[in-house]
């Protein structure tokens, strides 16, 4: 057993962890590890148990069955001393409306028992590495979206995590706000911060993330790098074609016959295949008469909807 | 345990430091309501009637009043901070929600917020400590150990407001608590001996918490050190275990699902 000296150490390993709330199984026995350094993704649509999962790995929510660690120690006894370790920024803004933004950092930092010199100088750096510094001063409420955001992130990071969980940390911000998030978010990996996000853009998951996990009603339905994903579960391209009346009425076996795997939804079918422009020049010969069509690249969107039958808007 | 506890529970404490450094105006208001109580009351009231029997001798009314207010305007400032205040944090300001994802624990952050309801507390007796003694109120030297005695009568009654706040559902569940407070400012003999009530109603009385730690303050204001001090004691300090043990446990289960 040499694997230890070759691959890269887990930082989160967990086998068959399940959570329960009453009736509900919210997360039922899925298999993962994070690995040092990486950039790991749960893809899933909401309510899929990403949210759930996270609260697990940060101590906040305790399993109800399976074992989990991090940092080699179990968050249920260890809550502690692992989250001194992680940095979370949560769906939902949990900044301190009643301090200002650079309050909102020191007072942080005295929760993981950091000195106040300390503190002080690494917020300032925080507030100047996130676009902050001009808003030191003013109350958190008056912020824009993305702003609250960067100052979310800022505040997770305030006593250097080893792991950073982001939960949806994308989700309700303009595309401007978005993308310079993900270039935040790519500077500390490139700083050697492991983070840890969920997400139920695929686009996202597929900028970021090194691996990721595709989560569907408590389960892990696949796992692997996107690239990965997108080779085993879907084709090289796909052929979108739109049919404003429904597609109903369009025989299984014409759409068959056009690439290797298709999906009919309510309006359009989507056709997975090596060539889509030869792909479309099959449709017209078997008489489909689309009202528009597209080829593009297969994206993880693909893949989704390929294991679970499923787009991740329904 | 304890090493390791406290500065974790101190940084909550520091979080409100931060919070009141610019709301200090609203700390000072809780000051004036026992100051007007001891002057349409104590000199009001006590200007017709004069004096009052207390241990054996006639005291002015006003002295007697006045360590009655001192401990509810303790009561008031833990109370107030431990319910609304922590209200808005657990429902509405989702404040604790961040606060847990640090290695703040729930028994840290329970601690963090006792201490300082207690800190109001001790500020508005210090405060009314120094009335009673530009007013002349104060018989003996010991009164100056009531800002301390009213440790007790806060951590009771913050531990017990917390404990309360984890069951409200809306502010509207807060009218209930006045309902509680009003009578209990009243009658805990607040404004005259509890030997007043006839027979078994006396006995519910001395069960109320703020007639315990108004019997302690009292006691100490009037030099009349005796035993039953160390039963009004260990009566509050039961109150604070139970209701810290219950908001700790109510909190787990409110933000640790």
């Amino acid at each position: 057993m040499t694997d230890s000296a070759s691959t890269p150490t887990a930082l989160i390993r967990a086998r068959g962890l399940t959570k329960v709330f009453g009736e509900r199984t919210a997360v039922a026995g899925i298999d993962f590890e994070v690995r040092d350094g990486e950039f790991f993704g749960f893809l899933g649509p909401n309510g899929a148990g990403k949210t759930t999962t996270m609260r697990m790995i940060a101590g906040v929510s305790p399993r109800t069955s399976g074992t989990l660690e991090i940092f080699g120690q179990d968050p249920d006894l260890q809550g502690s001393v692992i989250r001194g370790l992680i940095g979370v920024v949560h769906q939902q803004e949990t900044l301190d409306m009643e301090l200002t933004v650079r309050e909102n950092l020191l007072v942080f930092g005295r929760f993981f028992g950091i000195d106040r010199a300390s503190i002080a100088t690494r917020a300032d750096e925080l507030l100047e590495l996130f676009q902050l510094s001009d808003r030191a001063k003013d109350q958190v409420e008056p912020l824009s979206g993305g702003m609250k955001r960067r100052l979310s992130i800022a505040r997770s990071l305030i006593a250097s995590p080893r792991i950073l969980m982001l939960d949806e940390p994308t989700t309700g911000l303009d595309p401007q706000a978005r993308h310079l998030l993900w270039d935040a978010l790519q500077r500390l990996k490139r700083g050697g911060t492991t983070i840890v996000l969920t997400t139920h853009y695929m686009d996202e998951a597929e900028q970021l993330c090194d691996r990721l996990v595709v989560m569907d009603q408590a389960k892990i339905v696949a796992e692997g790098s996107p690239r990965q994903l997108i080779v085993e579960h879907a084709s090289r391209e796909v052929l979108e074609l739109r049919f404003p009346n429904g597609t109903e009425s369009i025989d299984a076996k014409v759409l068959e016959g056009i690439g290797d795997r298709y999906e009919r939804l309510a309006e359009r079918v989507i056709i997975g295949c090596e060539n889509g422009e030869a792909a479309h020049a099959r449709a017209l010969e078997h008489g489909l008469s689309p009202e528009s069509w597209l080829v593009r690249r297969s994206s993880l969107e693909d893949v989704f909807l390929r294991l679970t039958g499923r787009s991740l808007d329904e | 345990m304890i090493a390791s506890l406290a500065p974790r529970a101190f940084s909550v404490f520091e979080r409100n430091v931060f919070v009141y450094r610019r709301q200090w105006l609203i700390i000072v208001t809780g000051f004036f309501e026992p100051l007007f109580f001891l002057l349409g009351i104590g000199y009001g009231v006590g200007g017709v009637i004069g004096t009052i029997p207390y241990g054996g001798v006639e005291v002015p009314y006003a002295a007697f009043v006045a360590p009655a207010l001192l401990a509810s305007a303790a009561m008031n400032g833990a109370i107030f901070d431990s319910t609304f205040n922590i209200f808005y944090k657990l429902k509405y300001g989702k404040v604790y929600d961040a606060i847990l994802s640090t290695p703040v624990g729930v028994g840290d952050l329970a601690v963090g917020e006792l201490l300082w309801s207690n800190l109001r507390g001790v500020i508005y007796a210090t405060a009314f400590l120094a009335v009673m003694l530009a007013f002349g109120l104060v018989a003996s030297p010991l009164a100056l150990l009531a800002p301390l005695a009213v440790i007790f009568i806060g951590f009771s009654f913050g531990a017990a407001g917390f404990a309360i706040t984890t069951h409200m559902r809306s502010w509207k569940d807060f009218d209930f608590l006045f309902i509680i407070l009003t009578p209990l400012f009243l009658f805990s003999a607040t404004f005259y001996p509890v030997e007043i009530y006839p027979g078994a109603l006396r006995w519910i009385v001395e069960l109320s918490p703020l007639t315990r730690g108004t019997h302690l303050v009292r006691s100490l204001c009037f030099g009349d050190l005796n035993l039953f001090m160390l039963v009004d004691i260990a009566y509050l300090s039961a109150i604070s275990f139970i209701g810290y043990r219950h908001a700790v446990r109510r909190l787990g289960v409110l933000l640790l699902k």
